[in-house]
């Protein structure tokens, strides 16, 4: 018998306790104990997802552009304030407070809101995603931009680096791992911001197909809609960790000698 | 003719003063060891001398220049490697160059013929978690010897390493020595270590810390692996245990 390794393992244990949840749901609705029209069989659901994937992937073309626009534009304004925020002291301590402020604000009541203002095109959209993905992205960063080693920073000031070289080569390479720890809560907050927003007001997207099935009562549709989104979800944060895997070459095989 | 002249420096924090007075000479391809207790005021001298922090009084001279307060001049070297994680070894070691303004290419080529005179070869395209601690150290100091080819400071470089591991280092340090000429100031509380590698020995001793005695290592070089058991290293030995014993009538935290 060949040994496995702890994550094939582990692995092993997380996709059979998903199959459980999918074979008793299963057997549940099969049964009848459930009535088929307020909870359909995951069965049931993969049709749908299979008859309705054309229209699907429609919506999904909307629904990922301004997740993709908004996340990008996110990541940026993150980046620019965690630069700002580490540099000047007292600007940390003027914005920090109303950096946090910003995550307070429940998404659902802001939307609409945002809906009024900028119409029914894509930029509330974008606005909704910035506001909830660039945090993540700051604190990320700053968190490693304060990590550098003291130590390692007035050696390099010994050797006569300046701010900008202290910042290139210490601070941005050792803000990486929680930058990318930052981006994959962000990344599937873009797709769930997206979604919401849609809801509340829109012309095409997955969060409008889901307010038309639910007025429909096609809870079928409903759960196949909610399938790609959890699957894009999770295709997006395996995306970021292929992505982090890249710029860190230095955390493969750390021990090997 | 001295590299490095360090005219009476006194540096205090907080109301107390560290080091008070210290006078220092380098001459070129020497190296002069400040020995003492911990938490003497080493380190603080080190700083100053590296220009990353003022002294109350007093100069530094490098080539009868004032360099006092001015980094970018000397380089040093500490106990930690601190090597970056997210280099390769070939770029840690570039690191200066790459700071002076040199393109990355050439800073790349440029150092690739040191690796083999440190014993480093093979090592260009590791990271520093792959290697084993007297190869990080290894590389640490040929990057500080890349940054200035006149003086290097040297605060405890080997401390952090097992005897065994430390000893042979040492051989190679010797070595290397020989051939780079490198003039260089080198802290440490490793009696042993001062008397093997330097020419002279600075004892700093007191509150502030100031330097009470020097003695000259007259052994000549190369020295070989027979010299820490010679009759002449324990003469050494016992003249600067006396010194410190008389100096401190605290308990002395040499190894």
């Amino acid at each position: 018998m060949t040994k496995k390794s702890p994550s094939t393992i582990s692995k092993l244990w997380s996709c059979s306790a998903v199959l459980a949840v999918l074979l008793i749901w299963q057997l549940m609705t099969g049964s009848g104990m459930i009535d088929a029209f307020l909870l359909p069989s995951p069965l049931q659901v993969g049709k749908t997802l299979i008859t309705e994937f054309p229209i699907l992937m429609e919506h999904s073309v909307i629904t990922l552009s301004e997740a993709f626009v908004g996340l990008v534009l996110g990541i940026l304004l993150g980046f620019f304030m965690a630069v700002i925020m580490d540099r000047f002291t007292f600007l940390y301590q003027a914005l920090y407070p109303l950096v946090v402020l910003t995550q307070t604000i429940p998404t659902v009541a802001i939307a609409p809101l945002l809906v009024l203002w900028f119409g029914y095109e894509m930029m509330p959209k974008v606005i909704l995603i910035i506001i909830t993905t660039f945090f993540p992205i700051t604190v990320g960063l700053l968190t490693g931009f304060r990590s550098a080693d003291p130590d390692a920073v007035s050696l390099l000031q010994a050797m006569g680096a300046g701010q900008k070289q202290i910042f290139f080569y210490i601070k941005l390479p050792e803000a990486m791992d929680p930058f990318f720890s930052g981006l994959r809560i962000s990344a599937s907050y873009a797709v769930v911001g997206a979604v919401i927003s849609e809801w509340l007001g829109g012309f095409g997207g997955l969060g409008v197909y889901m307010t038309r099935v639910k007025k429909a009562f096609s809870f079928d549709k409903m759960f196949a809609v909610i399938f790609l989104i959890s699957f894009i979800s999770l295709l997006l944060m395996h995306g970021v960790e292929f992505l982090q895997k890249l710029c860190m070459p230095w955390k493969q095989n750390p021990a090997g000698k | 003719m001295s590299v490095l002249r360090v005219d009476r420096i006194t540096k205090s924090f907080d109301q107390e003063t560290v080091i008070e007075d210290i006078s220092l000479e380098l001459n070129k391809g020497e190296l002069v060891s400040l020995l003492g207790v911990s938490g003497g005021g080493k380190t603080t001298l080190f700083h100053v001398i590296a220009g990353l922090s003022r002294p109350d009084q007093g100069r530094i001279l490098l080539n009868n220049v004032d360099i006092t307060g001015r980094p970018g001049q000397v380089s040093y070297m500490l106990q930690k490697d601190l090597l970056l994680p997210y280099r390769t070894i070939e770029d840690n070691v570039a690191l200066p160059l790459l700071i002076q303004g040199m393109k990355k290419k050439d800073a790349r080529k440029r150092v690739s013929g040191y690796f083999s005179q440190f014993g480093l070869e093979g090592t260009q395209k590791k990271y520093p978690a792959q290697l084993s601690g007297g190869m990080k150290q290894r590389a640490a100091l040929l990057r500080t010897y890349l940054f200035s080819e006149q003086v290097a400071l040297l605060d405890e470089p080997f401390s952090a390493l097992d005897m065994l591991t430390k000893s042979a280092i040492h051989d190679w340090y010797l070595q290397v020595m020989e051939q780079i000429q490198l003039s260089t100031l080198f802290v440490t509380h490793d009696i042993d270590e001062a008397i093997l590698l330097s020419d002279r020995v600075c004892l700093l001793t007191g509150k502030p810390g100031h330097i009470t005695r020097e003695i000259r290592i007259e052994e000549p070089r190369p020295r070989g692996k027979d010299f820490p058991l010679s009759r002449r290293f324990l003469e050494y030995k016992q003249q600067i245990l006396s010194h410190l014993e008389s100096q401190c009538s605290e308990t002395i935290s040499v190894s």
